[in-house]
């Protein structure tokens, strides 16, 4: 289907998200969006699928004026969006996520959706189960289930965005593969991302927006530097990698056997040095995540001792650990981290000592213009915090953070945010370190385990490696050990490192 | 107590707890779309004497029923306009028609306050009617019992294997990813909070003009089993076969308390009436106990088959409601 985007324009409060972008997309091929948080790729692409209307502009499909009002017509339209936070139902099994939403009589054909559902995940080589829940899906697993029924319920267009955030390398490859082949049969599709080496590997052509605008196209062979250039309109430094020396051991986890929902961890032992940065490596639900809540005293684990400067942690509460000067930052920035509805200026009020009983509005108010002046936050400190973009709302978690810390707990960093955003945040982090307070943070993202990491944990299907010094891996070895190859090395009884 | 007492008490049981399921049913499906409604012990209050009213005028039980469907169905859409139209927490709204339906029933309800009105009689199939034991304790009932025990697999097969209920959980769910599946959050909240709120309707008139037939003002001995209804739908797990699990139990546990007043006389017979409602919050925490990190702590302790079991159990009677209960659903503008 051939798409013509003229001149869309879209106003939120103040904020121009799109201003009369205009984009013609051939039929069959892999058209790019880039640009950096907030350039407003989303607000476009929620925009052609019905999820958000314009203030101003046309859709055209096949040259045909389109009216799309609602979700429901971007589908009779055939256009389908893959959401960035996937847009399905975790507590149903995958067979009524795959059926809800399709056409038909009063009882569905459960038989027919499960062949339909069991001949797509062939064709694509998916590994999934109609049966299983959504919610003990990866994100990854979870993109493949809405890919499939975006196509069975018949869309020929098909927009992702920013899908490869949060997936694995496999899954990512997999996820590569079948947009190329789909598009190979004549599917259109819209590919949102922020990483260029994605959108350099995958598209056929790419348009770079800025700020609401589109600042310009690239076509295959794509230069890098340009492709920054429109982006950011300047260019990035990157920090180079500073080995941290050794201090006293901060938190020492003994033998710490865990055990989740779904997944049981045994025979965690690690020194934490004041100072050191450790990665978390392993595939989602590999038990990172309930590693790293034990660490802040949110689950108690089965056996096995937390010490914190030598004190015995546990079994204590997580205000305990918070006490000891733990911090913990989760991935559902929004959900866990950041109170929606109260402003940034209430936040920092909130995250203050108690002082008083009622609020120093002129206090709180400079308190949080010199903390977004210092942390480059992109807001007001009366905007409500939803209203910030995701890199804005991790500046935000790391600005309100306490002083003096030994212990930052952090769940993907910076997943979801752009080159600028990144190099900032553990600029921010690293500043830390210097100060002597250790990271333990959780990543997908390999390169960024290998960056910043001193020493890395690797866990897979329960199991965890002993710490592994960053310097002695390397992506490969990383993705390999990740997948659950080259184990047998530690089962002889490596020495810790 | 001879075999027949018995079973004649056990078919008065479920006679009894018709009306709670008609009321457990009708709210659960309202809390599947994401409307709490609140207001349920009003509903029944207003609803009983409503229908009560309009049988004594027209002397029609049919038209009867029909105005407590009615009253349930517009005092939900009440709720609706409120939390769909005017995004404006269903909880205040719901409390207030609580209150509000519940003393609007006493003042209006004044004028036929112990009038002896029509009354639904029991209408025993034949043939199953002299089936032993099943007999009398299924087939000698009236047509809203019948109808009560049909309801909850039929509640049951609409919510979780058809289309439409497969949307109605949908959009209690995630009302987000319904929306880009092509549904319209706010035409369904309002249809499924109005036929939940009138299939709830129905239960003021089973009361009314079967149950405890009649309108006695404020000792028709209703207030209070609209909160045990929004209980017990929590207890249910939003599940309809297990919501009338609980209207059973309920109505069970108030048997107890009748048959159970002469054989303990140094009881105050108060303590037994109101012991169904305390019994029942306590069996709701027990079930829902699991929910909480600090038996989770606890649990650890324990030997390991044992805790592995536990842990199981309590995760298996956990419920978890649907996770945009009573929250407004914004679309992108």
């Amino acid at each position: 289907m051939l798409i013509e985007l003229r001149n869309i324009s879209k106003t939120f409060d103040t904020v121009q998200a799109n201003s009369g972008i205009s984009l013609v997309v051939p039929p069959a091929s892999i058209q790019g969006i880039l640009g950096e948080n907030g350039a407003g790729k989303s607000t476009l692409m929620k925009i052609f699928s019905g999820f958000t209307l314009p203030d101003s502009g046309d859709i055209l499909l096949d040259g045909e004026r389109a009216v799309i009002h609602s979700p429901a017509d971007a589908i009779r339209h055939g256009i389908g969006m893959l959401h960035q936070d996937p847009l399905d139902f975790p507590p149903m099994r995958l067979l009524d996520d795959f059926l809800l939403g399709r056409e038909g009589g009063l009882f569905p054909d459960r038989r027919g959706a499960a062949r339909a559902f069991r001949e797509l995940a062939e064709r694509f080589g998916f590994v999934l189960d109609p049966e299983a829940w959504v919610d003990s899906l990866t994100v990854g697993e979870r993109q493949q289930l809405e890919i499939m029924r975006l196509l069975w319920i018949g869309s020929h267009v098909l927009i992702l965005d920013e899908p490869t955030t949060g997936i694995s390398l496999p899954q990512k490859e997999k996820l590569f593969a079948t947009l190329k082949s789909l598009a190979s049969d004549g599917m259109t599709i819209l590919f949102v991302s922020h990483k260029l080496e994605d959108v350099e590997f995958l598209c056929d052509s790419v348009a770079i927006l800025r700020q609401g605008r589109l600042v310009g196209t690239a076509k295959p062979p794509y230069l890098t530097k340009d492709l920054v250039g429109m982006m950011f309109g300047r260019e990035i430094a990157f920090p180079e990698r500073k080995k941290s020396p050794p201090g006293a051991s901060v938190l020492s986890v003994n033998g710490v056997s865990l055990e989740g929902a779904r997944i049981r961890i045994r025979g965690v032992n690690i020194q934490v040095r004041a100072g050191e940065v450790i990665g978390l490596a392993g595939m989602e639900g590999s038990g990172q995540s309930i590693f790293l809540g034990a660490c802040a005293g949110l689950t108690r684990p089965v056996s096995g001792a937390f010490c914190l400067d030598e004190r015995d942690m546990t079994g204590r509460s997580h205000h305990d650990f918070k006490r000891e000067g733990v911090a913990y930052l989760p991935a559902a920035r929004l959900e866990r981290g950041l109170v929606p509805g109260l402003s940034l200026s209430e936040h920092f009020v909130l995250s203050e000592k108690k002082k008083g009983f009622f609020i120093d509005r002129r206090r709180a108010k400079k308190l949080s213009q010199d903390r977004i002046a210092a942390y480059n936050i992109k807001g007001e400190p009366d905007s409500p915090i939803e209203s910030l973009s995701g890199g804005n709302q991790q500046r935000m978690l790391l600005a309100l953070l306490r002083d003096p810390l030994s212990l930052v707990l952090v769940e993907h960093p910076t997943r979801g945010l752009d080159i600028e955003s990144t190099v900032y945040i553990w600029g921010k982090l690293k500043e830390r370190c210097a100060g002597g307070t250790s990271i333990v943070f959780i990543s997908s993202d390999l390169d960024e385990i290998l960056q910043y990491s001193d020493r890395v944990l690797v866990f897979f299907a329960g199991r965890v490696s002993p710490p592994i010094k960053a310097e002695e891996l390397s992506v490969e070895s990383l993705g390999l050990l990740i997948g659950g190859k080259g184990w047998e090395d530690f089962e002889r009884g490596e020495a810790d490192a | 107590m001879s075999g027949d007492i018995l079973l004649i008490s056990l078919a008065g049981v479920l006679t009894a707890a018709a009306p709670v399921i008609f009321a457990v049913i009708g709210e659960t499906i309202s809390e599947r779309a994401g409307i709490i409604n609140l207001s349920m012990n009003g509903t029944i209050l207003l609803a009983a004497m409503g229908s009560f009213t309009v049988a004594l005028a027209t002397k029609s039980l049919i038209l009867g029923f029909l105005a407590g469907a009615l009253i349930g169905g517009f005092v939900a859409a009440i709720v609706a306009f409120a939390s769909v139209t005017l995004r404006q927490s269903q909880v205040a709204v719901g409390f207030v028609l609580a209150v509000l339906c519940r003393d609007l029933s006493y003042f209006l309800g004044n004028p036929v306050m112990g009038e002896a009105g029509p009354r639904l009689s029991s209408s025993p199939i034949p043939l199953a009617a002299s089936i032993p034991i099943l007999g009398p304790l299924l087939f000698r009932q009236d047509v809203m019992t019948y109808l009560s025990i049909l309801l909850i697999p039929l509640a049951w097969v609409f919510v979780f294997r058809t289309r439409p209920g497969l949307v109605l959980r949908g959009i209690g769910e995630k009302p987000s990813a319904a929306y880009v599946r092509g549904a319209n959050i706010g035409r369904l909240r309002y249809r499924y909070a109005v036929i939940g709120g009138a299939i709830a309707g129905l239960a003021g008139p089973i009361y009314s003009l079967s149950v405890k037939a009649g309108w006695k003002g404020t000792i028709s001995g209703l207030d209070g089993i609209g909160w045990i209804v929004l209980a017990v739908t929590i207890f249910g797990g939003w599940n309809p076969v297990r919501a009338a699990f609980g209207a059973y139990l309920f109505s069970l546990l108030q048997w107890l308390g009748l048959v159970l007043q002469p054989a303990m006389p140094g009881v105050p017979a108060q303590v037994l009436q109101v012991a169904p409602f305390p019994l029942m919050i306590l069996t709701l925490l027990l079930v829902n106990v699991g929910n909480a990190e600090w038996v989770e702590r606890s649990l650890a302790r324990l030997p390991e088959p044992t805790r592995r079991w536990l842990s199981k159990l309590l995760r298996a009677m956990n419920a978890t409601p649907p996770a945009a209960l009573g929250t407004p659903f914004e679309d992108g503008e």
